[in-house]
């Protein structure tokens, strides 16, 4: 699958908080709702700017803080197709591809707001199309590979009822 | 090959011998959800198909997170909780019973040697008895609660050597801040952290509780330490399951060891808006302050109370502030009424409210105005954390937010206390 966009740019250590505040997330299961304040407390307009298809572009330790899942849903129901970090925090990691949100370790530091990107995910290839530039990828974990290939955990434990890695 | 806390943990859990780096699914001895994060669970779990859990007398629910319910919105997700555990038979604790961290071990729903996942970041506190824990999502907890197991990537262990012990006044608040401010917020990323050494043994459970708590804002995946004979004193009465406890091996692996020696340690503030942006007390001092908020799964046990009640025994509360006590289960609550010291709090001039993580998390009761300061004994100061992204939080321990809600201004408790 390729993905295109365009960048939005954060700096590091951006925690769920920030993703989506937790005065909005008890209230509601209506993702739809949740993605209207998606980043808001950093951007106010983020939501109103971003189009379909458009990408997180953050520092290190993208997600940290909460377990909230309600973090990497309120970013895929804004319609953004993926994030890339220099390095993400462990539950936010686990979540986004539990949740199907394609995230993606890589040297993030040369992309700028605007830059168009695309990013090829099965090859694992990051590309600047505005600089030019192809970005390496860190390669998923197997397991989570596998999870991504069912479409999230919850398909995963459609199919199989189980944990199923074999 | 020697092991630490975490490969032996996951060794006991997964039926073969594992170590840092190696991916395994392991058996949970418990899973816990609250109500920002169970309702979606529940989703999750029906959309798998889930019919069962593995074991209902192995699953909790708390409604903690925003209790009691201030909104319609939120009375709707608490309703979805309370009928699916009646339905699947699971543990409910409903509003007034406490913050999930604090009545997990004190209910004795978790004992030495334990694996468990929690749908709350903060679940590495129970580290501090010798229990691997650790957060997850909802989808996770979901699938833990179907089948009783999760997949982990087994962590490596960063060494906290704490020596000598902490003088008066400074609490092992100070610690895990100045600890998180000297390694930032990512420094134990996919890690475990073990605390060892004097400075830890000399410590009450609570005390310890406290620093396996803030373990995540270092990004660390669990925060241990050792059984000994207080675990041993605190466990007992409180729970019906035998305790297996885990210690490191001396030859076992180690990312990295640092080394602390308490007797040097101070007050330590987190300024706005990172934790681990770490100062000693004194580059804040006498920082005029609007609100004051004592609680939480931090610091909201019986200790913190006494701490701050022994402060303000016969004073009053600056006039130029409010100070919000949240007591962290309905056991604190009753053991600090049975010992005076919520006599002492409210009489001094505190509000207390329901035991619960509201102000903490921005849901409700204390929410600050624009421009406003925080003093809080909280584990986070994200900007807008506590409802309002234009007030500003700094976290300190009990004591120092008491001698502070005495001045209206950040004060040093040693100040106070000497």
């Amino acid at each position: 699958m390729l993905l295109k966009g365009k960048a939005f740019v954060f700096g590091n250590d951006i925690n769920t908080d920030y993703i989506i505040s937790g005065k909005y997330k008890f209230k509601t299961l209506d993702m739809n709702e949740l993605a209207r304040h998606v980043m808001e407390d950093l951007d106010p307009n983020f939501y109103e700017k971003v189009k379909e298809g458009d990408m997180i572009v953050a520092g290190s330790n993208f997600g940290c803080g909460s377990s909230r899942e309600q973090a990497p849903l309120a970013i895929k129901h804004a319609k953004i197709s993926c994030v890339l970090a220099s390095s993400f925090a462990r539950i936010f990691y686990r979540n986004s591809i539990n949740t199907g949100l394609p995230v993606i370790e890589c040297d993030t530091s040369q992309i700028e707001a605007e830059d168009e990107l695309e990013v090829d995910l099965q090859k694992g290839i990051v590309f600047n199309k505005t600089k030019s530039m192809e970005i390496p990828v860190t390669p998923l974990p197997d397991v989570m590979i596998k999870i991504l290939r069912d479409g999230g955990l919850i398909q995963h434990f459609q199919k199989f009822g189980d944990f199923n890695f074999d | 090959m020697g092991k630490t806390i975490s490969e032996k943990i996951f060794s006991q859990h997964c039926g073969e011998d594992v170590y840092a780096g190696d991916l395994v699914i392991a058996r949970l001895d418990f899973v816990m959800g609250q109500d920002g994060t169970a309702p979606l669970a529940i989703n999750s779990f029906n959309e798998m198909g889930g019919k069962t859990l593995f074991d209902p007398s192995k699953v909790a629910f708390v409604i903690d997170h925003s209790a009691p319910s201030p909104l319609e919105g939120v009375s709707a997700l608490h309703k979805l909780m309370r009928e699916f555990s009646h339905e699947k038979k699971l543990l409910l604790y409903d509003i007034g019973d406490g913050v999930c961290h604090q009545l997990v071990p004190e209910q004795g729903h978790v004992v030495p040697g334990d694996l468990v996942v929690g749908a709350d970041s903060h679940t590495c506190t129970y580290g501090a008895i010798n229990v691997f824990s650790t957060g997850v999502g909802s989808t996770d907890l979901a699938a833990a609660m179907i089948s009783g197991k999760l997949w982990f990537k087994v962590p490596e262990t960063i060494q906290f050597r704490c020596e000598g012990t902490l003088q008066p006044g400074v609490s092992s608040k100070d610690l895990i801040l100045r600890i998180i401010g000297d390694i930032s917020a990512d420094g134990a990323t996919y890690m475990a952290a073990e605390f060892t050494g004097e400075g830890i043994t000399r410590m009450e459970i609570e005390e310890r509780f406290t620093i396996a708590n803030m373990a995540i804002e270092m990004g660390a995946k669990a925060g241990l330490m050792e059984y000994d004979e207080k675990v041993e004193a605190w466990l007992s009465g409180r729970t019906q399951k035998t305790p297996r406890p885990v210690a490191a091996d001396p030859d076992a692996r180690y990312h990295e060891i640092k080394t602390y020696d308490l007797r040097q340690l101070e007050p330590q503030v987190a300024c706005p808006h990172t934790v681990d942006n770490i100062s000693p007390l004194q580059e804040v001092e006498n920082l005029p302050i609007q609100q004051a908020f004592l609680g939480t799964c931090t610091n909201g046990r019986l200790l913190d109370l006494e701490v701050a009640a022994k402060i303000l025994s016969g004073k009053k509360i600056s006039r130029d502030l409010r100070f919000i006590v949240a007591p962290a289960s309905r056991d604190v609550y009753l053991e600090a009424m049975n010992r005076g010291i919520i006599q002492t709090l409210v009489e001094a001039g505190a509000a207390v409210v329901t035991p619960g993580c509201g102000p903490c998390v921005g849901t409700h009761n204390g929410v600050p105005s624009d421009g406003e300061v925080v003093l809080s004994t909280a584990n986070r100061n994200f900007k807008g954390r506590m409802g309002n992204s234009k007030a500003f939080i700094y976290l300190a321990s009990p004591a120092t937010v008491a001698a502070s809600v005495l001045t209206g201004k950040i004060t040093d408790p040693r100040s106070i206390l000497s």
